[in-house]
């Protein structure tokens, strides 16, 4: 087989992998969201205020997937890996 | 419209290592278009707002009082670089509604912007502290602590500006997916006027070209005024 057809097809597997941690912000996002609408029931008053340390809260959570998206468009349009050969 | 196969922003012109991309072209337009409202908004300023002034202190209060609220009444002074932060942000991450590259979708501009927030949070803290007190707030609580603090602190401009860029390149390239496919599509179909591209993409682009480049601008900007203002403190109130 080709290295080079190897190498790209394996960097396309790890690019999909590497999303997997999606899940995770996923139910750490919707979990973040719950707390707030309940919070917002409790407190219909403060609702900006929830509204707003949420949204940071979600960002911040956001970080180690937009991390992984890195990784992953790196994979695909940059690939460092083919360039060792 | 992007294409998938090359991602990264054009060359306009220059000489080898030396050169002006679109995003550097993009970004000259949006601060010139900035720059003119903000001379013609203050140019005839009557006691009486009217037209173009009403808007613009309309845009000043809200910024004041927006900066007032996250940072305190005390870092109000922050307020005209926050505005212009989250006007250009806007600005900067919905330029794919009109066609042209996202300035922000690039990881050159959100480096830059993330820098200037850790030299404020930074020169801030020094300002406020003093050197010692500075030094002391970085070995906090114990003394062994300081080379992971460092790391902290060196981690926070990274994860600020991979999340602007993230969310900004991710949301161009699934345009530029949707856009792709659907004109693969129309081909398939052979119809003579692809017309699948009109409609179809409307609710993505209210996504990924309203709506989140406002979240985004509105997340950097305020954690911006967070980590400003959490370590602007004076050390004996910390």
């Amino acid at each position: 087989m080709d290295p080079k057809a190897f190498i790209i097809a394996c960097s396309a597997l790890g690019a999909g992998f590497t999303m997997i941690s999606a899940v995770g912000i996923g139910i750490g996002q919707g979990m973040a969201a719950a707390k707030a609408v309940e919070a917002v029931g409790r407190q219909p008053e403060a609702q900006t205020d929830i509204i707003k340390t949420m949204l940071i809260g979600q960002a911040v959570t956001e970080t180690t997937g937009i991390f992984a998206f890195i990784i992953a468009i790196v994979l695909l349009f940059a690939n460092p890996l083919v360039g060792l050969l | 419209m992007h294409s998938i196969a090359h991602l990264g922003p054009r060359k306009i012109f220059g000489i080898g290592d030396f050169f002006i991309t679109e995003t550097v072209i993009y970004f000259w337009i949006i601060a010139a278009i900035m720059i003119t409202f903000a001379i013609i908004a203050t140019r005839n300023l009557s006691q009486k707002p009217k037209g173009i002034q009403l808007v613009a202190e309309y845009i000043v209060e809200f910024v004041y009082n927006f900066t007032e609220g996250a940072m305190g009444k005390r870092n109000s002074n922050f307020s005209p670089y926050i505005g212009t932060l989250f006007i250009f942000l806007i600005l900067g991450n919905s330029l794919g509604l009109w066609g042209p590259r996202p300035v922000t979708a690039d990881v050159n501009t959100t480096f830059a912007l993330a820098g200037i927030t850790f030299f404020l949070v930074h020169f801030n803290s020094i300002r406020s502290k003093g050197i010692g007190g500075y030094v002391k707030h970085l070995s906090a609580p114990y003394p062994f602590m300081l080379p992971i603090n460092l790391v902290g602190e060196l981690a926070f401009p990274i994860s600020l500006s991979f999340r602007l860029f993230g969310n900004i390149a991710g949301g161009m390239i699934i345009m530029a997916l949707i856009f792709t496919g659907l004109d693969s599509v129309s081909e398939s179909l052979s119809l003579s006027i692809p017309f699948l591209q009109f409609m179809i993409p409307l609710p993505a682009n209210l996504f990924f070209d309203i709506f989140e480049p406002i979240l985004q601008g509105f997340v950097f900007t305020m954690l911006t005024m967070v980590f400003i203002s959490i370590n602007n403190l004076p050390h004996e109130e910390h």
